[in-house]
Order: C-alpha cells, then sequence, then structure tokens
C-alpha cells in the first residue's frame, strides 16, 4: 500500500479536482435558494455529502478524512439537528411552534420567506454531515474487514 | 401520458431484471436504472424537487451498495425456486391487483384533488410564507412537523450505524469476549 498512491488513476484525479468545487458549490445553491426554486435542504444536503465522497473515491480516504473527518461530520450532524429545533423553539415562545417570527421580505428575493431558508440551511448540515458519516462508517468497516 | 406509460413499463422490466439476475453488480446496476426511470417520471409529473431529490438519493445509495457492501460479501445468488412457493405468490398477487381495483376505482383522476386544504395552499402560500417555491414552503410552514419528524429518523438511523460500526471500544483480531460470542467481522 505505500508504494502506490491511494486512490484511482491520474484521469480520474484531475477531473475530481475540476469538477469537486462546482459540485460542492451546486449543493450551496440548492440550499440557499431551496425557497425560491425546486430543490431544498435535503437535496443540496446530499449533493454536498456527494462532494465530499467524490473526493474521497478519487484521492483516497486520508484526503477527504483530512477535510472532514468522522468527528467533525458527526458535530456537524447534532449542530444541523439542534438548530432546526432551535428554530421551532423559538417560534413556540412567540406563539406556536415552527412560527415565522422573521419578517417576510419581498418575494424572489434571496432574503426572504422568514424562517425557510434558515431550517433548508439546518436541514443541510444535519443531511450531508450525516450521510457522509454514514458512507465513510461503512468503508472503513470494509477495510477493517479485509485487514483481519 | 405516452411517455410516462413508456417510463412505468421501462421500470418494471428493469425491476423484474434486477430481481432474476443471477450477478449482483447487474442487479443493483439494474435497481439505479429503476431509480433514474422514477426520477425522470417525476420530472414528466412536473415535480421538479421530488425529481431532484430521487436522483441524488439514488446515487448516494448506489455508490454506497457498490462500494461498502459488493466487495465484502459477495453471494452467488442460486436456488431452486419451488413450485408451491410461486403459487402462493401468484395467488397473493392475484388478489392484491383484485382488491387495488376495487380501491383505486374511487380514487379522483389525475389533477383533481379532492382535499380542499391542498388548494388553499396554492393560493395562500406565497402570502402566508413568502417563499415562491410551493413545496418548500409546505415542508418547512406549513407541515413542519412532518420535517422535524423525519430529521429525527435519519438523526437516529445516523447514530445507530455510527454505534454499530464504530472502532472505538470494538474487540481486537485476537481478543476474547467474557460473555457470549460476539459476531466478529
Amino acid at each position: 500500500m505505500k508504494t502506490e498512491e491511494p486512490g484511482m488513476s491520474l484521469i480520474v484525479k484531475t477531473i475530481t479536482r475540476l469538477t469537486v468545487g462546482l459540485i460542492l458549490l451546486y449543493g450551496i445553491y440548492i440550499v440557499t435558494h431551496g425557497h425560491l426554486s425546486p430543490g431544498g435542504g435535503f437535496a443540496g444536503g446530499v449533493i454536498i455529502a456527494l462532494s465530499f465522497i467524490h473526493l474521497m473515491l478519487a484521492f483516497g480516504k486520508e484526503l477527504a478524512l483530512k477535510k472532514l473527518n468522522q468527528s467533525l461530520s458527526s458535530l456537524f450532524e447534532g449542530f444541523g439537528a439542534i438548530m432546526f429545533l432551535t428554530i421551532a423553539l423559538i417560534g413556540f415562545v412567540g406563539g406556536y411552534f415552527f412560527l415565522n417570527f422573521i419578517s417576510k421580505g419581498k418575494p424572489f428575493n434571496l432574503f426572504s420567506a422568514g424562517i425557510i431558508p434558515l431550517c433548508n440551511i439546518a436541514i443541510c448540515f444535519k443531511v450531508g454531515a450525516g450521510l457522509f458519516a454514514v458512507f465513510v462508517a461503512l468503508t472503513l468497516l470494509r477495510m477493517n474487514g479485509k485487514k483481519g | 401520458m405516452f411517455e410516462l406509460y413508456a417510463l412505468l413499463i421501462f421500470m418494471i422490466i428493469a425491476a423484474i431484471v434486477a430481481v432474476e439476475i443471477k450477478d449482483l453488480l447487474s442487479s443493483i446496476v439494474a435497481v439505479g436504472a429503476v431509480g433514474l426511470g422514477l426520477s425522470v417520471a417525476f420530472l414528466i409529473l412536473k415535480a421538479p424537487d421530488l425529481a431532484i431529490t430521487q436522483l441524488v438519493v439514488e446515487i448516494l445509495s448506489l455508490i454506497i451498495l457498490i462500494r461498502a457492501t459488493i466487495k465484502r460479501d459477495i453471494t452467488p445468488v442460486n436456488g431452486q425456486k419451488e413450485l408451491l412457493n410461486a403459487i402462493i405468490v401468484l395467488l397473493f398477487i392475484g388478489g392484491f391487483l383484485f382488491f387495488a381495483y376495487l380501491a383505486l376505482k374511487d380514487l379522483p383522476s389525475f389533477g383533481h384533488p379532492i382535499m380542499r386544504v391542498s388548494k388553499t395552499y396554492l393560493v395562500e402560500g406565497l402570502k402566508k410564507t413568502g417563499a415562491t417555491n410551493l413545496v418548500g414552503s409546505v415542508i418547512l410552514d406549513f407541515r413542519a412537523y412532518d420535517t422535524l419528524g423525519e430529521a429525527t429518523i435519519l438523526f437516529t438511523a445516523v447514530i445507530g450505524v455510527l454505534v454499530v460500526l464504530r472502532r472505538v471500544g470494538r474487540k481486537g483480531v485476537g481478543e476474547e469476549v467474557k460473555e457470549d460470542e460476539e459476531y466478529e467481522d
């Protein structure tokens, strides 16, 4: 394993270096425009997780885990869940659960629709980090199994 | 509607191939074809949110299936199918189709929902939430409880996977376990 580089061939690595940023950016676009155009927190979160998985498949697990290791992704997942619940509970103070307490703004603006963009971002953290953590756990288990 | 029926027939054929084929990798590819057909079907039915979600989840599950499971345990699928099982399965399929025909006859026709709440969402969704994506306004404002439940389910599932497949605190290769025999992998 020491003699050869981890990951796939040079062609795959070059293409990955070009595309992985675009995929991540597209995921962020889908999340932040979730209240304006089709998409939303879940789909954008999965796209962000897929960009990290892309990195991991092409370059091997060391580089991807250096960028987002397992404890950090668990932390992000918990952060997303707590953020979503906090938004709901702040609304509870003003009247009822999930009250839309921020002003609606003008339609078709990026900063509009009250709490919906914030909820999208929270769900994106939760889904992206959670699915990446599941993928890493399954892949590391496979490597352990091969060794033992 | 012709393209939708063509897609449905394609998906049914791909699903039968996925069940019947011997090679496990080909079976997974056939499952991916079913998912892709479902995504295009959502797009034809003018549900782009569902199409995006279906496509990305399908890609992710395909990668996980190929990368994380298929190299570990390649189970050759062979075995004789018994005649009695086939007959019982056919009987159940027939019963299901009969009762489904009785039940689905009373459904409203396509594009004409009987629930008034959906019309209310369409009319007042933009005014009440300010979101131009009405699907987003439904899942995060009108029906945010459902989304909270889904988020909780996903959180529990991820925690379960991380606990079962953890590295810290696992038994080593030669180590013995005091109580029962643990599954070693």
